[in-house]
């Protein structure tokens, strides 16, 4: 088991739990700021930006693709904006009309263009591989402190670990603040806060998780870890820390079990194919939900609180 | 080419698709009319990714019976049935727990999703070669639509706008104003349960055509659209109608013209595009429209700022200002008024003493908060009103 594992599993096992990490971190935020819909625009959004980038640059390295993926999700949030303002509708249809178009102009890019040298299609996009990051190099425990075995690691886990390193250092910087003007924005901004940038910068940070996760494991975790995680927390507790520390826990057991379920689930069952890491991964944090909303402690919404 | 296809001379299969698309395409825009009236558009989101394990059910349930997987009224079914529970799901979470409705609809969205995608990989190794195809569930294709597909999705087409027809009058009630709708005897959440499950009827045709990923586009963008040009309900949901179908009709003939061309986006392109010239054009809300309300703002303000400088004779600098007067005759190039100039300006400035004594006195509370230094004190008050202010008045002073 030993040797299969660590170059099986384990790696595409750790850029999972760093991708839920790393999206239910900002989620929570997202969540009580009522925006969680965000996270579902950008990551929809993320597939023309990544298209364009390699467009331009004909390749799929990482900066031209992560500052693609930025740009696309600055231009959504400014054309909701604009679109919000001048034609005088509700945040969701602006949102609604915005990414249905940026993702229908990907697409239609993405089928046009020759993609088919590199690994950039649709079902990618959605659902990722996360199955194929594999770790050739490893050959047990040991290769762990092998450094010849480990600069053969697929490369997805370090930007991944980078990426949750940067959130996690950017939420602790503007942790206040940003908890301010989550709860009472307009209180924060007689404080003087900038609370547009911090809107702004809370929109980028959900980005950049969207960015880099959605590269190693497809969009639809990218939307499950924004909102569920934190959901589930949410169902936990009254107090903001301890809930993005649930949320943390609740993502990183999604991540685990999903991805157990997925490779070996079938096998337990009989059949000799795995399923869909990413799809079962949302699954379980969707389960994680339902269990949360029907027994969690603080599930029930202000006005119901005293019943059982 | 493209011609051709918009002239429907592409042969007949190519043809009835094109028409059950134009059919699908009214039908989304006149329902996400009232969806987006009831500032719902995005539960259409959550609706159309539910479908997606509920497609792969039908498809696991049709196979195992023998059947063809891909028979569309079987996988029409059975996105209906999962959709139906992503939404009584939706429902319950906001009822029974503290989320919000943005985080139920994104839960929903993305468990059913995933869940559906583990069912597209199960089918996937169950039997490769009859599989092919359901992938296209996600971006939609009219590329291989059989005759029979397009009848049932004109025919589901006909009936959802027929539904609409019968039931707009509440919707439209519900969608303005719940509170009152309830007082006044209408049943609001069956009204609700109603327009969802026509939301929901709308999605679970487009799947093939538009994809599920993207037909929420064809349930808000129209809508939206309409909602430009008009502030009348009635006329919104028509536009809208015609918007969604003219975007669908487009969408389909020129995908038509080329293997290579998903459906989909197109549709949802072309209906972008559309959106777009209104948000130029449109009469009220468009661009156009708001920078010539701006530019006719700041010429009232300098005509305005202008003509009492003019009245108590000073110089006026700002190159704008004077260009305003003289382009109107009121003053000369070097900035000394003319006769018109000097009535006007002598107005201007009786407009502003009039202004000073209403706001000067308590008993004009209402009228006075009218005051923004353009509005003529005519429009407010009637002459008598005037006539009693003008007697508050310091005898008018003298132009010079």
């Amino acid at each position: 088991m030993g040797a299969e594992f660590v170059a099986l599993s384990l790696p595409p096992l750790l850029i999972g739990i760093l991708a839920a990490v790393t999206c239910a971190l900002p989620g929570n935020f997202l969540l009580l700021r009522r925006q969680a819909l965000i996270g579902d625009a950008i990551s929809h959004v993320v597939l023309p930006g990544i298209v364009v980038a390699f467009l331009l640059t004909g390749t799929i390295a990482t900066l031209p693709m992560l500052l693609g993926a930025a740009g696309a999700a600055l231009l959504a949030v400014i054309l909701i904006e604009g679109v919000r303002r001048t034609a005088r509708i509700e945040a969701g249809a602006a949102m609604g009309v915005v990414f249905t178009s940026l993702f229908a102009a990907g697409v239609l890019l993405l089928e046009q263009s020759d993609t088919s040298a590199v690994h950039l299609d649709v079902e990618h996009a959605l659902y990722g591989n996360l199955e194929s990051l594999i770790w050739l190099d490893a050959t047990g425990w040991a290769s762990l402190v092998d450094p010849v075995a480990l600069s053969g690691l697929p490369p997805e886990l370090p930007r991944m670990a980078l990426a949750l390193l940067i959130v996690v250092l950017a939420l602790r910087l503007m942790w206040r603040p940003l908890a301010m003007a989550t709860f009472d924005e307009g209180f924060a901004a007689t404080l003087g806060l900038p609370v547009r940038a911090i809107g702004l910068g809370l929109v980028m940070l959900a980005a950049l998780a969207a960015v880099a996760a959605f590269d190693a494991v497809g969009s639809i975790i990218v939307i499950a870890m924004f909102i569920c995680p934190p959901a589930s927390a949410r169902m936990m507790t009254d107090r903001l820390g301890a809930q993005v520390g649930w949320s943390v826990v609740f993502a990183i057991l999604s991540a685990v079990l999903g991805y157990v379920a997925a490779g070996y689930g079938p096998l337990w069952l009989g059949y000799d194919n795995s399923v869909s890491a990413a799809g079962m991964i949302a699954t379980v944090s969707g389960l994680i939900l339902g269990i949360t909303m029907l027994i969690g402690p603080r599930r029930h919404p202000a006005g119901l609180a005293r019943q059982g | 080419m493209i011609w051709q296809a918009l002239t429907l001379q592409l042969g007949y299969n190519a043809t009835l698709v094109a028409l059950g698309a134009t059919l699908l395409g009214i039908a989304a825009g006149v329902t996400g009319s009232f969806l987006f009236l009831r500032k719902r558009a995005l539960v259409s989101d959550a609706v159309s990714h539910a479908t997606l394990p509920g497609i792969g059910l039908a498809f696991i349930v049709m196979v195992a019976l023998g059947g063809d997987g891909r028979f569309l009224p079987g996988l029409l079914l059975g996105a209906a049935l999962s959709s139906g529970l992503g939404l009584l799901l939706i429902a319950w979470m906001m009822r029974r727990t503290r989320l919000s409705e943005d985080a139920a609809i994104g839960a929903v969205l993305s468990v059913f999703f995933g869940a559906g995608i583990v069912l597209l990989t199960v089918i996937q190794s169950m039997n490769a070669g009859r599989q092919a195809g359901l992938d296209t569930v996600l971006l939609g294709s009219t590329a291989g639509m059989l005759q029979s597909d397009a009848l049932v999705i004109a025919a589901g087409g006909a009936v959802v706008l027929l539904l609409v027809l019968l039931l707009r009058r509440p919707m439209l009630a519900v969608g303005f104003d719940p509170d009152y709708a309830a007082v006044s005897g209408t049943n609001v959440g069956r009204i609700d349960l109603a327009m969802m499950g026509l939301v929901m009827a709308v999605t679970v045709l487009g799947i093939t055509t538009v994809g599920l990923i993207l037909i929420v586009a064809l349930l808000i963008i129209p809508p939206v659209t309409a909602r430009l040009w008009t502030d009348h309900a009635l006329r919104m949901v028509v536009l809208a109608g015609v918007v969604g179908g003219l975007s669908a009709y487009v969408g389909a003939a020129v995908s038509a013209t080329a293997p290579a061309l998903p459906t989909g986006p197109i549709i949802v392109l072309a209906s972008f595009v559309l959106f777009a010239l209104s948000m130029i054009l449109a009469p009220a809300r468009g661009g156009l429209a708001l920078i010539r309300r701006q530019m006719r703002f700041r010429r009232r303000v300098h005509r305005r700022q202008g003509l009492l400088a003019l009245a108590v004779g000073q110089t006026i600098h700002e190159p704008f200002t004077l260009a305003l007067l003289r382009r109107e005759g009121l003053a000369r190039a070097d900035g000394v008024p003319t006769d018109a100039g000097r009535a006007a300006a002598a107005k201007a400035l009786l407009d502003e003493a009039r202004w000073a004594a209403l706001r000067a006195d308590p008993a004009h509370g209402l009228s006075a908060s009218r005051y923004d230094a353009l509005t003529r004190i005519e429009t407010v008050l009637t002459p008598d009103q005037i006539a009693e202010l003008d007697r508050q008045l310091p005898r008018p002073k003298e132009v010079s």
